[in-house]
C-alpha cells in the first residue's frame, strides 16, 4: 500500500490519460512489443527518452558554448595561441604553451609514479587477495577516491609542502642536483609537489578500474597457467597480456583526471606561468590558470582567451576519455563473448 | 641436467615470492598517503571543530572566532538547486536507459554519460559561467547550482539505470503477466523496488557535488555576509575552505580544517550508507 504513494511527480499527471486502455490491451508478454497499443507506455517511453536525450545533448551544448564563447581569441590568435607562451592582459597577448607545459609535466610525473604502483594494487587486488581482505580494501580504495579535491589542496598546502621543503628537496638537491630536475632553490610549492599530490588522487581510479579489468580476463586462463605448473606470478603474467588493453584505458583515465585536476594543484603548483626543466620551480597548469584569473578577467579577450583553454580541456579530456572507455568497454565485451 | 632444472625451479619460486612481495608492497605504499590525509584531515577537524563553526558568521579579517553558518546554508542552497536541475533529467534518462536503453542510441547515451563525468569540473563551471553568469550579469547562487547540476547528471543517470537492473526480471514478468501495461510496471513496481537503491546513489551524487569547489569560483563566488537569496553570490564550504587554507591567520587555517572534516564526514557517511543499501540488494539473489 505505501508502495503506492511513491510514484513520482511527473508519471502521476499521464495515469489519468492513459490508464483507460491500458489492462485490456496490454496483454503481450514481451516488454516492447505492446508499444502501439498502449497510450501510457508511448508517453512514458518518449518521456523519458526525451531527458536521455537531454543528456546527450548538455555535452553538445557545453562544447558549442564554449567553443562559441572563444571565438574572440580563436580568430585573433588561431593555433599560435597553443604554441606562444606570452600571457599578458594588460596588452592583450595570449600564448598557452606554459600552462600546456604544465598541465602535461604534472600529469606525466602523476602517471609515472600512480601507474606502477596501481597496478601491483590492482594485482594485489585481483590476484593475490583473498575475498575476506579484498572486499574492504577494495571499498577503502574506492572510499579514498571520493575525498574532495579541496581536501588534498588542504594538505598539500600544510603537510605535503613544508615537507618538501624542508626533507625531501634538499635531499634530492644534494643526492640528485647535477639533473636539471632537480635543481635551483626549494620553494616546497612547484612542479613536484603537484605531481605528487596529483599520483596520489589518480591512483585509486587506476587500481580500481586495472583490477576491474584483471577480473573480467576468465579463470580458464589462470586455471590452465596454474594447470601446466606455472607460479602464481607467472600466471599473473599471463593476465596481465591478456588484459593489457584495459590497463591502458585505465591509464588514460587516470591520466584525463590527472589533467582536469584543478584546486589540489592549484594550491601547490606555485602558480608561475614559467616553462623550466626543474621540477622545484613553481609552475601553472591549464586548470589552475581558470581557477585563478577566471573571476578577475576583465575585458573580453581575456575572458575569450580563458574560456578557450577550458575549451582545450574539454575536448582533450573528452578525447582522453572516450578512447579509454572504448578500450575498457571493448576489452569487457570481448571476454563476456568468447 | 637435474641440477640446472632445480636451479631454475627455485629461480622461479623466488621470482614469484618476490613479486607478490611487490604487490603487497604497492598496496601499502598506495594506501598509506589516503590514509595519512584521511587521517590527518579527521584529528586537524575534530580538534578545530567547535559549536561556534556551526552557528556563528565569518568574523571580520583578523579577528579570531566564528564559524561558517553562512557558508553551511550556502553549500545545502546550492546543491538543492543542482539535485532541482540535474535529478529530473539525471533520473528520467537513467529510467530510459534501463527500460528501453538497449539499442545504438542507448549504448550512444550511455557512452556519452561516462565519458560527461571525466569532463574536468572547472570546465562545467566555464559553461555555467557563459550560460548563467553572463546573460544575468552578476555571479549567483544560481550559476553554481546549474554547474552542479551538469555534475550530477552523468552519476546520477548511471546509478538510476543500474540500480533499476538490479531488480529481479521477475517483478517485470509478474507486472505483465497481470496485463499491467508496461509503464505501469516500471512506475508502480520497478521503480519503488528500486528506490533504495536509487536514493542512496543520488545521496552520494548530491555528496560528491557538495565538495565541488572549482565550478563555484566562478558562478557563485562566495560571500562573507548572510544570503540565501539565489540570483546573489552565496557562500559555500568549499570556497571558505580555499580560501581559509591560503590566507596567513591560523585560527583561518583551523576552521579550513574544521570544514574539511564536515566535508569528509558527509561524504563517508553516504558512501558506507551506499555500500550497504547496494550489497543487501546484492544478497538479495
Amino acid at each position: 500500500m505505501m508502495q503506492q504513494q511513491e510514484v513520482t511527480p511527473g508519471s502521476v499527471v499521464v495515469t489519468g490519460d492513459g490508464a483507460a486502455p491500458g489492462p485490456i490491451a496490454g496483454l503481450s508478454l514481451a516488454p516492447g512489443s505492446s508499444r502501439k497499443r498502449n497510450v501510457g507506455d508511448f508517453v512514458f517511453k518518449h518521456l523519458t527518452l526525451l531527458f536521455a536525450v537531454a543528456v546527450l545533448g548538455l555535452v553538445f551544448l557545453m562544447g558549442f558554448e564554449m567553443y562559441r564563447g572563444s571565438a574572440l581569441t580563436l580568430e585573433k590568435f588561431g593555433w599560435k595561441f597553443l604554441v606562444t607562451s606570452t600571457w599578458d592582459p594588460v596588452l592583450d597577448e595570449y600564448g598557452a604553451l606554459p600552462f600546456i607545459v604544465g598541465t602535461l609535466v604534472s600529469s606525466l610525473l602523476a602517471l609515472l609514479l600512480a601507474v606502477p604502483l596501481g597496478l601491483g594494487v590492482a594485482i594485489f587486488l585481483a590476484e593475490l587477495a583473498p575475498p575476506w581482505l579484498e572486499r574492504p580494501l577494495s571499498f577503502l580504495v574506492e572510499l579514498l577516491a571520493a575525498i574532495p579535491s579541496i581536501v588534498y589542496g588542504l594538505w598539500g598546502i600544510f603537510v605535503l609542502v613544508p615537507l618538501l621543503r624542508l626533507t625531501v628537496q634538499p635531499w634530492l638537491s644534494s643526492h640528485l642536483g647535477f639533473l636539471p630536475f632537480f635543481q635551483g632553490p626549494a620553494y616546497g610549492f612547484g612542479m613536484l609537489a603537484a605531481g605528487l599530490i596529483l599520483s596520489v588522487m589518480v591512483l585509486p581510479i587506476i587500481a580500481s578500474i586495472s583490477r576491474d579489468v584483471l577480473r573480467t580476463v576468465p579463470d580458464l586462463q589462470r586455471e590452465a597457467a596454474l594447470a601446466l605448473g606455472a607460479t602464481r606470478w607467472e600466471t599473473t603474467k599471463i593476465v596481465l597480456a591478456a588484459a593489457r588493453s584495459g590497463i591502458f584505458g585505465a591509464t588514460l583515465l587516470g591520466l584525463g583526471r590527472a589533467v582536469g585536476e584543478t584546486m589540489a594543484v592549484t594550491m601547490v603548483i606555485g602558480n608561475r606561468a614559467d616553462i623550466t626543466a626543474s621540477l622545484f620551480n613553481p609552475g601553472y597548469t591549464m586548470a589552475s590558470v581558470i581557477a585563478n584569473e577566471f573571476a578577475e578577467a576583465t575585458n573580453a579577450v581575456y575572458t575569450s582567451a580563458l574560456i578557450e583553454i577550458a575549451f582545450f580541456l574539454f575536448v582533450i579530456t573528452i578525447i582522453l576519455n572516450a578512447v579509454a572507455r572504448f578500450i575498457v568497454w571493448g576489452m569487457t565485451r570481448k571476454f563476456r563473448t568468447s | 641436467m637435474n641440477g640446472t632444472s632445480l636451479w631454475m625451479f627455485r629461480w622461479r619460486k623466488a621470482k614469484n615470492f618476490g613479486m607478490n612481495f611487490f604487490a603487497l608492497a604497492c598496496l601499502i605504499l598506495a594506501v598509506t598517503p589516503l590514509v595519512l590525509i584521511f587521517t590527518y584531515t579527521l584529528l586537524q577537524g575534530l580538534a578545530a571543530l567547535n559549536l561556534d563553526f556551526f552557528l556563528q558568521m565569518p568574523k571580520p579579517v583578523g579577528e579570531a572566532g566564528g564559524g561558517m553558518a553562512n557558508a553551511l546554508v550556502g553549500t545545502g542552497i546550492l546543491i538543492g538547486l543542482g539535485a532541482l536541475f540535474g535529478l529530473p533529467i539525471g533520473i528520467m534518462g537513467g529510467i530510459y536507459l534501463a527500460e528501453y536503453g538497449n539499442n545504438p542510441f542507448g549504448s550512444t547515451v550511455r557512452f556519452m554519460a561516462d565519458v560527461m563525468s571525466g569532463v574536468p569540473s572547472i570546465v562545467v563551471g566555464v559553461v555555467a559561467y557563459i550560460l548563467v553568469v553572463l546573460p544575468m550579469n552578476h555571479f549567483s547562487a544560481l550559476a553554481g547550482g546549474v554547474a552542479l547540476a551538469i555534475l550530477m547528471i552523468p552519476t546520477v543517470t548511471r546509478t538510476t539505470e543500474e540500480m533499476i537492473r538490479l531488480v529481479p526480471h521477475s517483478y517485470r514478468e509478474a507486472g505483465l503477466a497481470l496485463g499491467i501495461p508496461q509503464w505501469k510496471t516500471t512506475v508502480r513496481i520497478i521503480l519503488p523496488a528500486a528506490l533504495k537503491g536509487i536514493t542512496t546513489g543520488i545521496l552520494l551524487a548530491i555528496a560528491r557535488a557538495a565538495g565541488e569547489t572549482a565550478p563555484l569560483l566562478f558562478t557563485a563566488l562566495g560571500n562573507r555576509f548572510w544570503s540565501t537569496a539565489v540570483d546573489q553570490p552565496i557562500a559555500s564550504l568549499t570556497v571558505f575552505i580555499y580560501d581559509y587554507a591560503k590566507a596567513p591567520f591560523e585560527d583561518w587555517n583551523r576552521q579550513a580544517w574544521a570544514a574539511g572534516f564536515v566535508l569528509i564526514g558527509l561524504i563517508f557517511v553516504i558512501s558506507l550508507l551506499f555500500r550497504f543499501v547496494t550489497r543487501s540488494r546484492y544478497a538479495q539473489h
